[in-house]
């Protein structure tokens, strides 16, 4: 039986984009698989009595070296902030390309703590910084140093010491080129550097409250139990820089989203599953109960979504246990046609990503896939004919061109960068200035536009020939060739409306960063949770695969 | 030292900020970052010409011909190899093409440069006696490269070079030969035994 990749009209919806979870093929995941046979080191740990000073983590393999160069600093409480307007944080982090000499840790020490006004060079690949969560770091301190492990109810509530509030690479404030690393295989995945830094600042974290507990108290102080560490994260607060990324990014986007496709696909194929493999799926499903339960958030909308989830996954299991049989034929095909039928976009695509639990087979090689060579389909082909792309246009935007962007309420909302901070932001164009330096982020607008002008130009026109006239229109006719020939390059929704969520396009790139527990402080940021329940460096050789069902605390 | 990730999104959004449509900026900046890349000089260029874009008038050529001469005011680099990259399809049935009078001439070569790349032919630039070899997109060769890129060039040659060898068949023959040192020359046993089909490898 041969079942079709799932129409991209449908998947690249906000609403069911945001709703995406972790999977196998998430980038954290995929990294640590990668890692997982690297040489782990603590190169130098120089802090002081209150945990202030440098530190340096490695991974090795043969002649390769990453090293993360951390820079714990004081900073007052009313310093403290997670938006990206802060000046100051309690540590800072770059992942280093080798190993640092002295005079690097020097040179970063003065440029890495100021962050987006230091400057970086091409031996730097990736940069971040964090905050601590002082509640539970003072708890964690205080329990530790009295020869206590510390409240696991309360560490619960939170899930992590730290929460970074930026990770940057790519270029960015001098950080190296993509292009200068590309080739390497080892990080032929998309964000595997800045896995890498997220994974060796968790242990900092570790080692930091460890050494602080212990100069407190140093008779009495115990180390904080490696079943707890396992349990904790790193928390991160984001916010909308990430939402342009994704439309900026098409054939990334789609290779994305192709992966996910493929690997459901290939799942809904398989005739006969062996027994392991479904036992394997239905214990992931049950023990990922307790990342539903144990999800906390304020917002009401969110609550809603995970209250709904929580009922859905339930009815999903009852289903499981008392109406399916797995020696059906095709059963994965049949538990997809079901949920769609039966349950709601989220648990859809919640039991969609822990399908692919037993499948390394199938998953492994599409992690390989989720890169691209965005510079490869970048140049128009202007020797076709807008007959082609208006024929294209048609088949890829059917429900775009049904959007009526004369009504206000389509048209509401502009993206822009601020000044201040150079930061994207979403704003409403009938109520604040500034619509006029709008960003090419409202691709279904101008697609439209572009479509209209399209049905009164000739057939026969060369697309270079339109484009003398329609100069303007340019970024969109670029779009509509990617489109074609990758199916999930393009949201397929309006990215301006009124009724505009910017936290599904969040949600969308943090499900394939491997984010758990969603924690929206507004329609415009949220909080989340990394490697919470991941193997510790030490354990990287030998762990359990499915340890991302398996928090318990 | 900037990387060219921030010297592509600068370009990027300074060009919009100077008047061009968003589609245009991006290729713009494609096109800086890759003069940048190698080690011309495409950040010093825009920004003079943004700068005398302001005060001074230039001209849009947006269908390209053989023999293209502005009327009064120099061509806009940029809007000149935006079309010569849309056109180049196009334009790479003539052998050769003109311009006269080009603003900040080293912008218009970066798109050049692109379009070697598009059609898979190497691209000869003759600018006022100052030649460039701009190899698909891969380098750009130039005999003038420790001297300063002027501000407007009088006439531009472009020659769009057919696919050829760079060697005479003397010379590849000759390689050819001393190649032939690292193959062994077979006894019948060889020849029977070491291709695994025999002597005779038909039906």
């Amino acid at each position: 039986m041969k079942v079709k990749l799932r129409n991209p009209n449908k998947i690249m919806k906000l609403s069911r984009l945001g709703s995406f979870h972790q999977s196998k093929l998430s980038f954290l995941r995929s990294f640590l698989n990668e890692f997982k046979e690297w040489e782990y080191k603590r190169d130098l740990f120089n802090l002081n009595e209150n945990g202030f000073g440098e530190a340096v983590y490695s991974f090795r393999k043969n002649t390769r070296v990453y090293s993360l160069v951390c820079f714990a600093n004081e900073i007052k409480d009313e310093e403290r902030s997670d938006r990206v307007i802060a000046t100051k944080w309690d540590a800072a982090f770059t992942l280093y390309d080798g190993v640092p000499a002295k005079k690097d840790i020097e040179r970063l020490k003065n440029e890495v703590p100021k962050q987006e006004v230091g400057r970086l060079s091409y031996k730097e690949l990736t940069l971040s910084r964090a905050n601590k969560s002082v509640r539970i770091y003072n708890h964690v301190v205080e329990s530790l140093s009295n020869g206590k492990q510390p409240d696991l109810n309360l560490l619960s509530k939170v899930g992590y010491l730290y929460r970074t509030t930026a990770v940057y690479g790519s270029g960015k404030f001098g950080l190296a080129d993509r292009f200068r690393i590309k080739n390497r295989e080892e990080i032929n995945g998309p964000f595997r550097l800045e896995m890498m830094l997220v994974y060796l600042v968790r242990q900092f974290t570790f080692d930091q409250v460890n050494h602080v507990a212990y100069y407190k108290n140093p008779k009495e102080a115990v180390k904080l139990d490696d079943n707890i560490c396992k349990n904790l994260g790193i928390g991160n607060s984001t916010g909308l820089g990430m939402a342009p990324f994704i439309v900026n990014h098409p054939t990334l986007l789609n290779n994305w989203i192709l992966s996910r496709e493929r690997a459901l696909k290939k799942i809904r194929e398989i005739k006969n599953v062996k027994n392991q493999d479904s036992d394997l799926f239905i214990d992931c499903v049950k023990k990922s109960l307790r990342n539903i339960t144990s999800w906390n958030t304020d917002s009401e909308y969110q609550k809603k979504k995970i209250s709904s989830l929580l009922k859905n996954v339930e009815k999903f299991l009852n289903f499981i246990d008392k109406d399916f049989n797995f020696e059906v034929e095709y059963p994965f095909d049949k538990i997809y046609l079901w949920l769609e039928e039966k349950t709601c976009e989220e648990c859809v695509e919640y039991i969609v990503s822990i399908m692919m639990e037993p499948y390394n087979d199938i998953v492994n090689p599409l992690v390989k896939e989720m890169s691209s060579d965005e510079e490869k389909y970048f140049n128009i082909p202007t020797h076709r004919k807008v007959e082609e792309l208006r024929n294209i246009i048609e088949a890829k935007y059917p429900n775009i061109l049904d959007i009526n962007f004369e009504e206000k309420e389509n048209n509401q909302n502009f993206w822009f960068i601020s000044k201040n901070k150079e930061e994207p932001r979403l704003a409403d164009r009938f109520e604040e200035h500034g619509s006029e330096l709008e960003q090419p982020l409202a691709i279904a607008r101008d697609i439209k536009k572009l479509y209209d002008k399209l049905l009164v130009s000739k057939n026969s026109l060369t697309i270079a020939e339109f484009l003398i006239s329609n100069s303007d229109l340019r970024h969109v006719v670029r779009r509509a060739f990617i489109v074609e020939k990758f199916p999930y390059s393009e949201i397929q929704d309006n990215t301006i409306g009124k009724d505009l969520m910017p936290i599904d396009m969040l949600r969308l790139k943090l499900s394939f960063f491997g984010a758990l527990k969603f924690d929206p402080r507004s329609d415009k940021w949220l909080r989340i949770c990394m490697f919470q329940g991941a193997p510790l460096p030490k354990e990287l050789k030998s762990y359990d695969e499915q340890w991302v069902y398996k928090t318990n605390i | 030292m900037k990387s060219l990730s921030e010297i592509e999104t600068t370009v990027k959004r300074s060009s919009k900020a100077a008047g061009y449509s968003w589609g245009v900026s991006e290729e713009t900046g494609k096109s800086i970052r890759l003069l940048e890349l190698f080690g011309l000089p495409g950040i010093k260029h825009l920004n003079e010409y943004f700068n005398e874009k302001n005060k001074s008038k230039f001209e849009n050529l947006n269908l390209i011909s053989e023999n293209n001469s502005s009327s009064n005011n120099p061509y806009c680099p940029i809007t000149l190899g935006v079309s010569f990259l849309d056109q180049i399809n196009i334009l790479e049935n003539f052998k050769k093409i003109e311009f006269k009078n080009v603003a900040y001439p080293v912008i218009f070569i970066s798109f050049i440069s692109r379009s070697s790349e598009i059609i898979g032919k190497k691209i000869y630039v003759n600018m006022d006696q100052k030649k460039l070899l701009l190899n698909l997109n891969v380098n750009i060769c130039t005999n003038f490269i420790d001297q300063a890129f002027p501000k407007i060039a009088n006439t531009i040659e472009v020659n769009l070079l057919e696919n050829k060898d760079n060697f005479t068949e003397d010379e590849w023959n000759n390689l050819y030969k001393i190649s032939e040192g690292t193959f062994v020359e077979e006894s019948d046993s060889l020849k029977e035994g070491a291709a695994g089909a025999g002597l005779t490898d038909n039906d």
